[in-house]
């Protein structure tokens, strides 16, 4: 009986985290949408994809081009990712099965130590340092690729921290076994301990797309934040995240809630990012009846 | 299952409704307006509040347009306004707390001395693109601008007669440091700061200059006694009689008393 409502009550303590958990999401799309809704109602989203410039405070002919923007958010993030994805998987490779345990420790720590690197130090670190550095090849240096690279940085550590917990949540079996029938090292990683680790590899990689679309600080400090789609890397882009961020504080009635617009087509973006690339994949779900 | 769900459920919304403010007793002052003024404002409040308990100040942002909005409609005791009153808005009573100076920064090796109105027009529309153009050290300027909604991009189309459209800008920035740091790490930069930030990291070290703007060497002095070109009132609407604790409260405001509070935000005191 005592055990019954032990469980009863861990059952709906349990339940009440989950939801507040899940329930807050909701609770901010709900909030977003609310925010937006003005400029849905008055037809300006429509302006979003018509207008060819990001003009909102002229008094002249005020415009409210969206594209450029989205357009800013895919490249920094498709080419952020692009760059961490290889190192981190590599790195993760290199540290589990070509190190020793000793030595494959310090490198944890010093990705974890990354990944708890706030984004503001990140992010003048890059204007201070990887800003210049650009400028020196192909002025003004606040870019694309100034963004991307230090973006990379940023979610390098999600990648790699979780992928080399993938690999070894991999079975020893599986790897003796391997071993067992003579196949070398490098085979056995890339034909057992990578297809077996695929999947927490995969949920690693979207975990830092999703971040890396949502990273504001950085970018806005980094990315030069002109509204256009830039013709080289070295041209400065203006992602969704970094308009809100700049224009947000300041903005009135109909610019703000254009801003929610733009914020609650992020984040519908990245829900069917999410959930297009999760919900292909079958959870392992355990649940005891 | 349904009554698993449930439980939580109505637990969390009641968590959430619990979050409503409680009615204070005592004396509250509501003041709203521009994000500008607001950091001043809300420092001086804190310190007020700890000298006079018993009075509670709320400082809500929301641009100068709503400081009026709310002065006027009485829904703020007191509105705060980065600009001068305008024909339409005699109803009411300003008072000038702080000036705001605006003033062009360049990377500290750059030799230009002075820019004129008219230079400065032509660098930011695009028409001057290099510096050898003016007497500088051949180099193709990086022109910094600044988001829209930006207080000192206001002061600077004012100053310029431009719309924000006109602007040509290489790279968009936010705040001053961001401008600073911007024109620090580029040998070829200009960008329009706050004097008071300008003026304090030039003289921490960092490798910018502040110019001459039509002549008017940018310091703070030349803000405070109105000679500086780009400048302007950052200040608080009051429409009619005040309830006596806000009107101490105003006084307040105007007392060198929070002088410290307006440099750590980078504005000029006026004269008391």
């Amino acid at each position: 009986m005592c055990r019954l409502r032990v469980d009863w009550l861990v059952r709906h303590v349990l339940g009440l985290l989950a939801v507040v958990a899940g329930g807050l999401v909701l609770v901010i799309v709900w909030y977003l949408f609310q925010g937006a809704k003005p400029a849905l109602e008055s037809g300006l989203p429509r302006r979003f994809f018509g207008d060819p410039e990001w003009q909102p405070g002229s008094v002249r002919d005020p415009q409210y081009g969206l594209v450029p923007m989205l357009a800013g958010s895919f490249l920094v993030t498709v080419f952020a990712t692009a760059l961490a994805t290889p190192l981190g998987i590599a790195g993760a490779v290199f540290y589990q099965f070509y190190v020793p345990a000793r030595v494959s420790r310090w490198n944890l720590r010093c990705m974890e130590l990354l990944a708890g690197m706030p984004a503001v130090v990140l992010g003048f670190w890059g204007l201070m340092v990887v800003v210049p550095a650009i400028s020196r090849l192909e002025p003004p240096g606040q870019s694309l690729l100034a963004a991307a690279l230090v973006l990379a940085l940023m979610i390098l550590p999600i990648i790699a921290l979780t992928s080399q917990a993938a690999l070894s949540a991999v079975p020893l079996s599986h790897l003796q076994a391997a071993a067992g029938l003579g196949i070398g090292r490098a085979g056995m990683i890339w034909n057992i301990a990578l297809p077996a680790a695929k999947g927490g590899i995969g949920s690693g990689v979207l975990l830092a797309l999703a971040r890396a679309i949502g990273e504001t600080l950085v970018v806005v400090m980094l990315c030069g934040n002109i509204a256009q789609i830039p013709g080289s890397v070295f041209d400065p882009i203006r992602p969704v995240t970094s308009t809100i961020a700049l224009e947000m504080g300041y903005a009135t009635a109909s610019h703000k809630a254009l801003l929610y617009a733009g914020g609650l087509i992020l984040v519908l973006v990245i829900g069917l990012l999410v959930g297009g690339l999760s919900f292909r994949r079958k959870p392992n779900h355990n649940t005891v009846h | 299952m349904k009554q698993t769900i449930l439980f939580p459920l109505l637990f969390s919304s009641i968590l959430l409704f619990g979050c409503g403010k409680p009615r204070e007793n005592g004396q509250h002052i509501t003041i709203t307006g521009s994000s500008t003024v607001a950091p001043i404002v809300a420092d001086a409040a804190r310190r007020y509040e700890e000298s006079h308990p018993g009075v509670r100040i709320d400082v809500q942002t929301g641009g100068s347009s709503r400081g009026i909005a709310d002065a006027m409609s009485g829904l703020a005791d007191l509105g705060m306004i980065s600009r001068a009153l305008k024909d339409g808005e005699s109803e009411l009573t300003a008072h000038l707390i702080a000036m705001d100076g605006v003033c062009v920064i360049v990377h500290r090796d750059n030799r230009i001395e002075n820019l004129t109105r008219k230079q400065l027009v032509d660098i930011y529309t695009g028409k001057i693109s290099d510096w050898s153009e003016i007497g500088g050290a051949p180099g193709e300027i990086i022109v910094a601008g600044k988001a829209e909604g930006r207080a000192t991009l206001e002061v600077f189309l004012d100053y310029t007669g431009l719309d924000s459209a006109d602007i040509e800008a290489d790279v968009l920035v936010g705040e001053n440091q961001h401008a600073i740091k911007t024109v620090a790490g580029n040998a070829n930069g200009i960008a329009y700061v706050s004097i008071g930030a300008a003026e304090s990291e030039s003289e921490g070290g960092t490798p910018i200059r502040l110019i001459r703007c039509d002549g008017v060497i940018p310091t703070t002095e030349a803000v405070a006694k109105g000679l500086f070109p780009m400048t302007r009132p950052l200040q608080v609407v009051t429409r009619g009689d005040l309830p006596d604790a806000s009107k101490a409260f105003l006084s307040y405001l105007q007392t060198a008393a929070i002088n410290d509070l307006i440099e750590t935000h980078f504005y000029v005191p006026v004269a008391r």
